[in-house]
């Protein structure tokens, strides 16, 4: 079983070739992902014995996706199986319902591998804050994944499973899956439910796909979209046929590429490809425009404001009573609460959790969180003046390849940084999408394209488009790292 | 990040009072040295301020479609006493147990 599978398709013809008993096509998919990711380590925690237990309950429900591995972030809830958030102060916590996406995945019949790694509580954007250790980046073992969904998306880019949800509060889905090499999607706010995924900042969350090709994507994106009465900020409209989108025109179609994000910071390699990229828009007959986010060097602070506020009050319920870890040395309630915290956070927790506090705080809400909500009203602005003159915005996904493990781990504004270019669709509410554009180095570069709210259709159009004319989806990590290979 | 902690004001005790709000506590090294990454990250968000946000209004729902979700008040099932006690690290008689309060 060598095979390095290279989309859904591949895998269910692999998988119809292999008659008899399912239990063994199941172990056999197991047996590869607990060998591989000896060497990933994209998974957490890997539990074959739940994972297969709750495989043979399935009542066989039939789609597309029937027994496809699926990667889950640790901190999508999945009824009775350990969701950590890859955390100490969740411990050990098995939910009690399904996440909504869980639901729709399980009406597919898909085969759900849980514990994928992340950034604890999916704070940060390297996978090195995860109380399992860092994933390792499959192109090159010693650099970080991305992060926060690093795990889920190092499981895509390795062939572990052949597609994972992430979710993505400031580029958690699409920073990885660029540096990874792989196709990562954040859906508009408000497009998938987020009942059943661990609250991280809750007006930035959203779950979204992460696959090895642009039509997996539509696929798992159809799958997963939807209004859902548990989620009040779920939007109750109709999810289009993206598999449909696939194959449209974008002859005419309006790129916008704005003039702010070609920084001198990035490295010359990225913008090499990303100038490529628009190359081949133009080719297709794209007509590339001009534009200007004028907010946008602003948008780094204004969400480092934001998504710690809302975490501090959402990590408030983390005390130690109803669920999770708690101290053993406490004598009184007060001192369970501080000693249970201080306990089971790990360090970049508490800095998000001190940050937010400070910006709630009497006496500074208003010179921070609120500013830094109106700054959000005015980076929404720049966004809805800038789909008048285009369609879609392209830019690089992320400034940088993949970092090796270690280097910005002490300097929190150096990694902030890595978002800079993801976090303005999180703070404008807006579907983007990041997909590879060749290599630097032999390491992964992503483009980005970003459109109007609800506009996912375009993002899938124009993404597949150029999938479908360049060649860079085809190289994969095994190409360049032999040590992903498996035994036959 | 590490000479410009001059203009902020990020004190020892500003740290103590907002450990204290967010029930966690910190001494000695550990202190200072989130004190320090605190400052370096306040002082670069406070370019904040070179934004003009006069008459601008701050988001409240991130798309303007989105408005207050209400539903009829009607009895619905929930979860039920036992799976909600499931992952408590303490209960007694279907309750959360907890250290002494007093």
């Amino acid at each position: 079983m060598k095979k390095h599978f290279c989309s859904i398709e591949n895998f269910k013809n692999w998988a119809d070739s292999k008659s008899g008993d399912p239990g063994n096509l199941y172990s056999d998919i197991l047996d590869r992902i607990c060998e591989l990711d000896k060497k990933v380590k994209a998974f957490g925690h890997l539990d074959s014995a739940d994972i297969l237990k709750d495989k043979a309950k399935d009542s066989a429900k039939k789609g597309f996706l029937t027994d496809v591995p699926i990667g889950i972030k640790d901190n999508i809830c999945i009824k009775g199986r350990k969701t950590t958030c890859a955390s100490r102060i969740l411990e050990g916590f098995r939910p009690p319902y399904n996440a909504h996406v869980i639901d729709k995945l399980l009406d597919e019949g898909t085969f759900l591998i849980n514990g994928a790694n992340m950034d604890e509580f999916a704070f940060g954007s390297s996978c090195e804050t995860s109380v399992y250790g860092p994933t390792k980046n499959p192109w090159d073992f010693d650099r970080i994944p991305g992060g926060s969904s690093g795990g889920a998306v190092a499981a895509v880019a390795s062939s572990e499973v052949i597609a994972a949800l992430g979710s993505d509060t400031g580029g958690s889905i699409r920073q990885p899956a660029a540096m990874c090499g792989v196709v990562g999607f954040k859906p508009t706010y408000g497009r998938v439910s987020r009942f059943g995924l661990i609250a991280f900042a809750s007006s930035l969350d959203q779950i979204g796909p992460i696959t090895r090709n642009v039509s997996d994507c539509a696929r798992m994106l159809e799958v997963i979209s939807g209004y859902d009465n548990k989620d009040s900020t779920s939007v109750n409209i109709d999810v289009p046929n993206y598999t449909e989108s696939l194959f449209s025109e974008i002859k005419g179609m309006r790129i916008g590429v704005p003039a702010e994000y070609m920084l001198p910071e990035i490295d010359p390699g990225v913008k090499k490809r990303i100038n490529e990229a628009i190359d081949v828009f133009k080719d297709l007959g794209a007509e590339i425009v001009e534009i200007s986010l004028p907010h946008t060097k602003y948008a780094v602070s204004c969400y480092y404001i934001i998504a710690p506020a809302e975490a501090s009050s959402n990590l408030a319920r983390y005390d130690g009573v109803h669920y999770g870890h708690r101290s053993e040395q406490a004598k009184d309630l007060i001192e369970m609460y501080i000693k249970s915290r201080n306990e089971g956070f790990g360090k970049e927790a508490k800095r998000r959790i001190l940050l937010g506090t400070y910006a709630l705080s009497s006496g500074y809400y208003e010179a921070y969180y609120l500013k830094a909500q109106k700054v959000r009203t005015k980076i929404s602005r720049d966004f809805k003046e800038a789909f008048k003159l285009c369609d879609c915005i392209l830019t690089p996904t992320s400034p940088s390849t993949a970092f090796k493990i270690g280097d910005r781990i002490d300097d929190p504004i150096q990694m902030y940084l890595s978002d800079i270019f993801t976090i303005p669709a999180n703070l404008a509410g807006l579907p983007a999408v990041s997909i590879p554009c060749g290599l630097v180095d032999n390491l992964p570069v992503g483009m980005q394209l970003m459109a109007a709210p609800f506009k996912e259709e375009d993002l899938i159009k124009c993404a597949h488009a150029f999938e479908s004319n360049t060649e860079h989806h085809k190289i994969c990590a095994s190409d360049v790292n032999s040590s992903l290979e498996t035994a036959d | 990040m590490k000479n410009n902690e001059s203009k902020t004001n990020i004190t020892k005790e500003v740290v103590e009072y907002v450990a204290r709000l967010s029930r966690l506590s910190f001494e000695g090294k550990e202190l200072e040295g989130f004190r320090q990454q605190l400052a370096g990250i306040i002082e670069y968000i406070e370019q904040l301020n070179e934004v003009d946000t006069s008459n601008v209004t701050a988001t409240t729902h991130v798309l303007p479609s989105m408005k207050n979700v209400f539903r009829e008040d009607e009895e619905k099932r929930s979860l039920s006493q036992d799976l909600a006690l499931e992952n408590a690290p303490a209960s007694h008689n279907n309750h959360f147990t907890v250290p002494k309060i007093i």
